[in-house]
């Protein structure tokens, strides 16, 4: 289970790092075993820096972050239960050595104690179970394989930890159309069988295909968040709406997003409450309306 | 008809072989026509982009003719084409960090530009234009370093047409921009079809539903060759070929979800087109797969406007 409870993370900037820069505001959220979160956002909204905090490559400046009720502590026990796959595949690799190294980086990191035999048997499950046919993908050079392949393997290196939790950032942004959906079939499996899965991305139609839940971010404070049909079943707030128009969609031309009517933060009375979302059904929590214009909603 | 590419084939010297790219591709453009290019990687949609602006060292004309406006382009001579690249045929590549110089301000790069075209600037008609795809003038007196993603894109933009190009060649300008610059950039690239700055517009794009809100007709493109081109709405709701139906079948829409009906991706890879197989070579992926397709597919209009290279598609 990983708990995310106010967490920020304040970057200096600046010359001399006098000034500061809040790439996540008082963000919250779980993700629980067998359960696929997608985080949603455009470009500076924080969410690589929430799956990078929760990788521990990035420090967390307040709020607290656990898994399984621990805080994050980077080391190799840390890296056996939490995994991570990044955007771009081809940069994951050494091109002068073959791609399968990735695989021996891990044995000798890891399991410096199996055998040859049993290692190899391992390695071929892993393969197999993202798909892949174990003859035409190891001892291959990465310039021999393609994106698809390559983003598969190193899921399949991820898998060879045993993790119980997988960041996926952007995994499938730079692979086609027809083996983005294979990627992301093979993400559905693996949640299946018990992996949490904190899925980044920008898409919302590759978003909403897998997640139960759903974090909608903008300017690193959460806007809306909640069970995934009923964020895009019924969004309440602007962000959500003016994000899902922008979508395009086969057949049906780009319409405006609807008006909002009343903020439901406002209108929901939580005004007072020092809270930063309104929960107005259950497993449905939005921000004000005019976030992030109208100022902090806390003293 | 603004342009005609008939049969263009364009190879890659490798050290290994010639990689046919693009292996006798032929289409038309017509005056104010938006046409979508789509398909997987390697299918030879950057290279017939391409093509039609610079041959690299590597790329070689091995046959075919592209015609705009009635002239013959010299695509094999690199000095000759230079006529036209810019003034006829224009391009806004990928990656617009890597097309502005980062040690100009905006408005300098464009002067110096036209400088070197022998025109000069006519700055209302330039803050004109950059109003269009909604930028304001101080845009010239920054650095790119300055602008969003979406802003130098759109940047680019004004820039690749301020000679109102005949045909523009839009390669992937939308892959590193989020929806709602995607929104804006399609609308100002719309925007500049409709006060006729630019005739006619090429939208390269792997993004099949994006092109369908920007393209009048669509062209999907497989292993170097037309697979299928039909206006939008015909290509995206009755497609003959088997490969558009399945990678309009593997596009997730919003609101489909892996529990209610898990979509399906496309097994396999395409060919390598150093030595491509003969006959369709869509063939070792398609469910359709007959002794038939051992034999090369022709492109056949099976209705006004739609072609198709396959033979289960007549």
């Amino acid at each position: 289970m990983l708990t995310l409870d106010r967490v920020t993370k304040t970057f200096r900037a600046g010359a001399f790092g006098g000034g500061s820069t809040t790439a996540v505001d008082r963000v919250s959220f779980s993700a629980a075993p067998g359960e696929l979160v997608s985080l949603i956002g455009e470009s500076g909204s924080g969410k690589s820096t929430i799956g990078r905090m929760v990788l521990g490559l990035t420090p967390v400046s307040s709020g607290s972050l656990t898994l399984d009720g621990e805080r994050v502590r980077p080391g190799k026990d840390f890296y056996r239960r939490v995994q991570g796959v990044f955007q771009d595949p081809f940069s994951c690799y050494n091109p002068v050595f073959k791609a399968d190294r990735v695989f021996a980086l891990v044995r000798r990191a890891y399991h410096p104690g199996v055998g040859d035999t049993e290692w190899a048997d391992r390695v071929e499950r892993a393969v197999r179970d993202v798909r892949l046919d174990p003859g035409q993908v190891l001892g291959r050079y990465p310039h021999q394989l393609s994106g698809g392949q390559l983003q598969r393997l190193l899921i399949a290196r991820a898998l060879l930890l045993d993790p119980r939790f997988l960041v996926a950032d952007e995994i499938t942004s730079m692979l086609d159309a027809s083996t983005r959906i294979d990627v992301l079939n093979l993400l559905a499996g693996l949640k299946d069988r018990g992996l949490g899965v904190l899925y980044i991305t920008h898409d919302l139609s590759l978003g909403t295909y897998l997640a139960e839940r759903t974090v909608v971010l903008r300017g690193g404070r959460v806007v809306e968040r909640g069970d995934t049909q009923k964020v895009f079943g019924n969004p309440l707030h602007p962000y959500t709406r003016t994000l899902l128009a922008a979508v395009p969609r086969i057949g049906r031309p780009w319409t405006e997003a609807a008006p909002v009517d009343a903020c439901a933060y406002h209108a929901g009375g939580a005004a007072g409450s020092g809270e930063d979302l309104h929960e107005t059904e259950p497993d449905h929590f939005v921000a004000c309306a005019h976030l992030p214009d109208c100022g902090r909603t806390r003293p | 008809m603004t342009l005609t590419v008939d049969d263009l084939r364009v190879h890659y010297r490798t050290l290994r072989g010639e990689v046919r790219a693009l292996d006798g591709v032929s289409f038309g453009l017509a005056d104010g026509e938006i046409l979508g290019l789509a398909g997987e990687s390697g299918c030879g949609k950057t290279t017939l982009g391409k093509s039609l602006i610079r041959l690299d060292g590597r790329m070689r004309h091995a046959g075919g003719t592209v015609t705009l406006d009635g002239d013959e382009l010299p695509l094999a001579d690199d000095r000759a084409m230079n006529a036209y690249r810019f003034h006829k045929i224009s391009l806004v590549p990928q990656y617009s960090m890597s097309a502005l110089n980062p040690t100009r301000r905006v408005g300098r790069m464009i002067r110096e530009l036209l400088a070197s075209r022998g025109v000069s600037v006519d700055t209302d008609e330039l803050r004109r234009r950059l109003d269009l795809v909604g930028l304001a003038p101080d845009v010239l007196d920054r650095y790119p370093i300055e602008l969003s993603g979406g802003m130098k894109q759109r940047t680019v933009m004004v820039i690749s047409t301020l000679l109102d190009p005949s045909v523009l060649v839009a390669d992937e300008v939308t892959s590193a921009l989020d929806v709602s610059n995607q929104q804006a950039v399609v609308g100002a690239l719309t925007g500049l079809r409709d006060k006729g700055l630019v005739t006619s517009m090429i939208f390269v794009t792997h993004d099949l539903g994006l092109t369908s809100h920007i393209a009048d007709s669509i062209m999907v493109m497989y292993a170097g060759k037309l697979a299928e081109k039909a206006p939008t709405t015909v290509l995206t709701t009755a497609p003959r070929h088997p490969y558009t139906r399945m990678l309009i079948g593997s596009l997730p829409q919003v609101g489909a979800r892996y529990k209610d009906k898990p979509l399906s991706g496309i097994e396999g890879s395409p060919p390598s087109l150093l030595n491509p197989p003969a006959g369709c070579r869509f063939r070792d992926r398609c469910p359709l797969a007959d002794a038939r397709c051992a034999e090369e597919p022709p492109a056949v209009e099976v209705a006004p406007r739609h072609t198709v290279a396959c033979w289960k598609a007549a």
